[in-house]
């Protein structure tokens, strides 16, 4: 036993912070936080006042998906709790580490209806890895350091603690335990060797081999073992919307990403593939199209630190449950000794190749804005950027015309889809990563779901970028209205509501407006060295549509794409 | 296709809606589920029924060891458990059927817990088939109330659920 020290519930909670090293937290004070607030008015921690809860928790979490540490937000109870269901169940389905902490009603009030009372743990008990109320102040500290571990460790995951106030000014004698004992969850980390020769020993048979890849590789850090695999076995590299970055877009056995709005040689590589190497990925339906159909011919690996994702959508041949980085290593080496230098997929990369020479990713150059173009600016102008993106065209658009050739440089809501996670989540990219300079790639409809914010980046002097890519509509939507659905734009118009220029300016950021390609460069280097919190209101070409497409239901090979014009 | 799981789980609140909204958020069917304390009083046992073919049961079981507080899952194989249910009958009764019901209840080794001037309760217990048996012969004197455990089972011989330490 170290040297225990007398404190109050609060204290405590700065404590264990302190403890597990976190170094910003993004919140929102009201009646049950008050002693916790009182406590973080001196504490060595940056709090970062956001204007809706939401925002908390997308922050958090941007910050989590920027440095790959945990992001920690802090609500109060009822409401304040309630408004970070969004954030958390945004977490959940894309496997992002974030703690959030809730206030909740005296321990005496719980159930009684109480002034903001919401049973935060029942309502998030589907969209969290775990979560506590804490019922006993002695029990504070050991749940604090379980829930930083959880969520931090296996497939990462969002946990969430709900402190009642009255524990908040308990006292108990405070000890930081130094491990965790959690008997129901121990993550299996090392594949299972013999499941790995297996494997090795069909992918280095394989001739037409596909590395199907995504956010697991992010999350256990092991994008150099995948360059490795990929250079040995010389197989083509696909990387999902999560996984952009973890192979880069650059190496010559990049074939972008898979699945509705990828890329036709990804989608065509992996109908064609004799052997899909899926590595942190989960079969999403985005990805897969009709499932029946999906690579047919493959022999499909699948390795997960998740064993539940395992055999969920699609039939698998060779599970191998274990974390990315360590079944990477262990399987480059097996395949290294298998095939002696020799590969065997020469002509399968060549086919890959003319692929990519005949079905370029295209679009429309003329003299209107085309949200394409201003990507492809972005790139040219700040490479090394990161790019957060809202969701819908913009998120697409971002997808495809940036080239992600790092980790942690593509943040994006791809699981659950949430409109309005980028500008919030781009604030607490911006906190974790100072150095970089970061963009929100928005839509006029996805900016206004959070743009309250204008207010927490001004206030706290966070100098992100928000591009708008305003088209007047709900353009991903009134996209499918217009191929499935006659072009009856139903509800998906929102022309001429706001000027958003003004909008920055009334918060005291930088507003500017482009309304013309040769505006875009000079737009850029000016919210770019203005270093300000800026909003560049893009006023692009209304109809606009994201190709290539896969229409929902059917096969990825089953492809809508506009005809090059010549 | 039913299956039979064992499940031990942490003794603590709320685990029982953490299992239970697991099942329904994932479209399980839970055929019946019983919960008690095993000897180690920090640990529960759960008996969950489910059906659904061998993909369904992968997924269940998987999912269920996701939980935090679920600390272990078993598939138990029919041919090698004993199974056990609980029920009580509440039977209309007349000086004329009487010692007819007590013949049933002796035949199915059940009980009579309580004798009133109208009803009787009968307890019994057994595997599913028989207490479906038994209700299905005391039905024809009147059957006013039932209720039921769902099924608890145990490995035969010296297979044992228990923690891996």
């Amino acid at each position: 036993m170290g040297k225990t020290t007398r404190m109050t519930g609060a204290k405590a909670l700065i404590e264990s912070l302190y403890a597990e090293k976190v170094d910003v937290i993004f919140g929102y004070p009201g009646g049950v936080l008050l002693p916790i607030y009182d406590e973080l008015f001196d504490a060595d921690i940056n709090h970062i006042l956001v204007r809706h809860e939401q925002a908390a928790a997308h922050a958090a979490d941007g910050y989590a998906r920027a440095t790959g540490k945990v992001g920690v937000c802090l609500a109060t109870s009822g409401p304040g709790a309630t408004n970070l269901v969004t954030g958390i169940a945004t977490a959940y389905m894309d496997s992002i580490p974030i703690v959030a902490i809730t206030g909740q009603v005296p321990r005496s009030m719980i159930g009684n209806d109480a002034f903001q009372e919401a049973d935060i743990t029942g309502i998030t008990l589907p969209i969290t890895k775990h979560n506590y109320l804490v019922t006993d102040v002695n029990d504070l500290p050991r749940i604090i350091k379980e829930a930083f571990h959880i969520a931090s460790t296996g497939r990462p995951g969002p946990v969430l603690i709900d402190i009642p106030k009255d524990i908040t000014t308990d006292e108990l004698d405070f000890e930081y335990p130094e491990s965790v004992d959690l008997r129901g969850y121990k993550p299996t980390r090392i594949g299972h060797k013999k499941q790995i020769k297996r494997a090795a020993e069909v992918i280095s048979k394989a001739r037409q081999p596909v590395l199907y890849v995504g956010g697991g590789i992010i999350a256990a850090e092991a994008t150099k073992e995948l360059l490795e695999l990929a250079q040995t076995i010389q197989a083509p590299v696909t990387t999902t919307l999560m996984g952009k970055g973890a192979f880069p877009d650059d190496n010559p056995l990049s074939i972008g990403m898979p699945g509705m709005h990828g890329t036709k040689y990804a989608n065509y590589a992996i109908q064609e593939s004799d052997v899909l190497i899926a590595v942190g990925v989960r079969f999403d339906d985005r990805v897969t199209g009709k499932i029946e159909s999906f690579a047919p011919n493959a022999q499909v690996i699948h390795v997960d630190i998740d064993p539940a994702e395992i055999g969920k959508n699609v039939r698998v041949d060779i599970p191998i449950v274990g974390n990315a980085k360590s079944v990477l290593k262990m399987l480059s080496e097996a395949i290294s000794e298998e095939l002696n230098g020799k590969t065997n997929t020469a002509a399968w990369v060549e086919k890959v190749e003319k692929w990519k020479i005949q079905y370029p990713l295209y679009y429309h150059k003329d003299d209107t804005l085309k949200p394409q173009y201003i990507m492809e600016m972005i790139n040219q102008l700040y490479p090394d950027s990161i790019i957060v993106t809202e969701v819908g065209q913009n998120q697409m658009w971002a997808a495809q015309y940036f080239k992600y050739n790092m980790p942690r440089t593509f943040i994006s809501s791809g699981g659950l889809g949430t409109m309005g996670y980028g500008f919030p989540a781009s604030m607490g990219v911006k906190m974790g990563r100072p150095d970089k300079v970061v963009f929100d790639i928005s839509g006029d409809g996805s900016f206004q779901m959070n743009s309250q914010e204008l207010a927490t980046v001004v206030q706290n002097d966070i100098p992100v970028i928000v591009a708008i890519f305003n088209n007047g509509f709900l353009g991903m939507v009134r996209q499918w209205q217009e191929l499935f659905f006659d072009r009856r734009y139903s509800f998906t118009c929102i022309d001429n509501s706001v000027d958003f220029v003004k909008l920055a300016e009334a918060y005291g950021a930088l507003g500017l407006r482009v309304t013309k390609p040769e505006e875009v460069e000079p737009a850029l280097k000016e919210a770019v060295e203005s270093g300000r919190p800026t909003v560049i209101d893009f006023v692009v070409e209304r109809e606009e549509n994201v190709y290539p497409m896969v229409p929902a239901g059917a096969a990825i090979n089953e492809i809508l794409d506009l005809e090059v014009k010549s | 296709m039913k299956h039979t799981l064992a499940v031990l789980v942490e003794n603590k609140p709320g685990v029982l809606a953490r299992v239970s909204g697991l099942f329904s958020r994932r479209g399980f069917n839970i055929e019946s589920l019983a919960v008690g304390i095993t000897d180690n009083p920090e640990i529960s046992r759960m008996t969950i029924v489910v059906s659904g073919d061998d993909r369904v049961l992968d997924q269940v079981t998987k999912q269920l060891n996701k939980l935090i507080d679920v600390i272990k899952v078993s598939d138990l194989d029919p041919d090698e458990a004993i199974d056990r249910e609980l029920a009580m009958f509440k039977v209309k009764v007349d000086k004329g059927n009487r010692s007819e019901i007590i013949q049933i209840v002796d035949v199915f080794r059940a009980q009579i817990v309580d004798v009133g001037v109208k009803t009787l309760i009968v307890a019994v217990t057994g595997t599913g088939d028989k207490i479906d048996a038994i209700e299905k012969l005391l039905r024809n004197f009147g059957i006013v109330e039932v209720v039921r455990t769902g099924k608890i089972s145990m490995n035969r011989g010296v297979k044992i659920v228990k923690l891996e330490r």
